[in-house]
């Protein structure tokens, strides 16, 4: 148990309500800083190239809990020159990893759409992966007008 | 708890066509952010992958995290060489899995 002196004590209070009345801002820094981190870790530290990604989404969702979402990425999907994964990130979302798609040769082409979450106005952005080790990117803002996380 | 995943598959293709999939599953998808009307957090519980595999061979794998929308849904292809089967699962994070399977007669 560490023991703290009254003026420490006072300090950590008023640091807690600082961090308690701007938990969004706060929030909103670290979301970004964590969809960089993991778009790094994805692509081993690689730039991305921007371009053969086809992002889908509206401009505006009414409804951050299902906001569809469809991605195409061009490119051959050869046995030897395929795309491999894509990952989509939302920069403001809580937890900014979305989903990581696998694809192999068998899936014919590199594309799905589905439904996601968005807790606020946003960059979706999404980075593909090709088997040659090539990484490809895009991104699309979306204004979101009701969080889909259950803020 | 998921419940009866609904697939929208052709039965027949040509040979190196490749078929449009559907697939949903009814499921809360429970982000684990949400708060109860106590204050508590509701603890997350989600499908947290979903994979397609064509004659036991890999087609399309969804690694999901609590930011996929309620009720999973994918529309994906798949390019189908010879008659077989499509092969689907949904894994809960409490370790229940769905899964589902189609026929398709390629000629």
């Amino acid at each position: 148990m560490v023991k703290l002196s009254r003026r420490e004590t006072l300090v950590l209070a008023v640091g807690t309500t600082v961090l308690s009345v701007f938990p969004n801002g706060q929030r909103a820094q670290a979301g970004s800083r964590e969809a960089a981190d993991l778009i790094g870790k994805f692509t081993g530290g690689k730039t991305a190239q921007k371009g053969k990604v086809a992002i889908e989404l509206p401009e505006i969702a009414e409804n951050g809990g299902n906001v569809p979402l469809a991605i195409s990425v061009d490119a051959p999907m050869a046995a030897d020159n395929y795309v491999s994964e894509v990952v989509v990130v939302a920069e403001h979302n809580p937890a900014p990893e979305v989903v990581k798609f696998d694809f192999t040769p068998m899936s014919g082409k590199a594309a799905v759409t589905t439904r996601i979450r968005l807790a606020q106005s946003q960059n979706v952005v999404v980075v593909a992966k090709t088997s040659k080790g090539e990484f490809f990117t895009s991104q699309r803002f979306v204004k979101v007008t009701v969080g889909g996380c259950g803020g | 708890m998921a419940e009866g995943p609904r697939l929208k598959v052709p039965t027949t293709a040509k040979k190196g066509e490749v078929v449009e999939i559907k697939t949903l599953i009814l499921h809360a998808m429970e982000s684990g952010q949400r708060k109860n009307e106590f204050g508590t957090i509701i603890p997350r519980k989600i499908i947290n992958k979903f994979t397609c595999t064509f004659n036991g061979k890999p087609v399309f794998t969804a690694n999901m995290e609590p930011a996929i929308a309620a009720n999973p849904f994918f529309q994906f292809y798949a390019k189908v060489e010879e008659s077989g089967t499509f092969k689907f699962s949904w894994t809960d994070d409490d370790g229940t899995v769905t899964t589902a399977e189609r026929k398709i007669a390629v000629g």
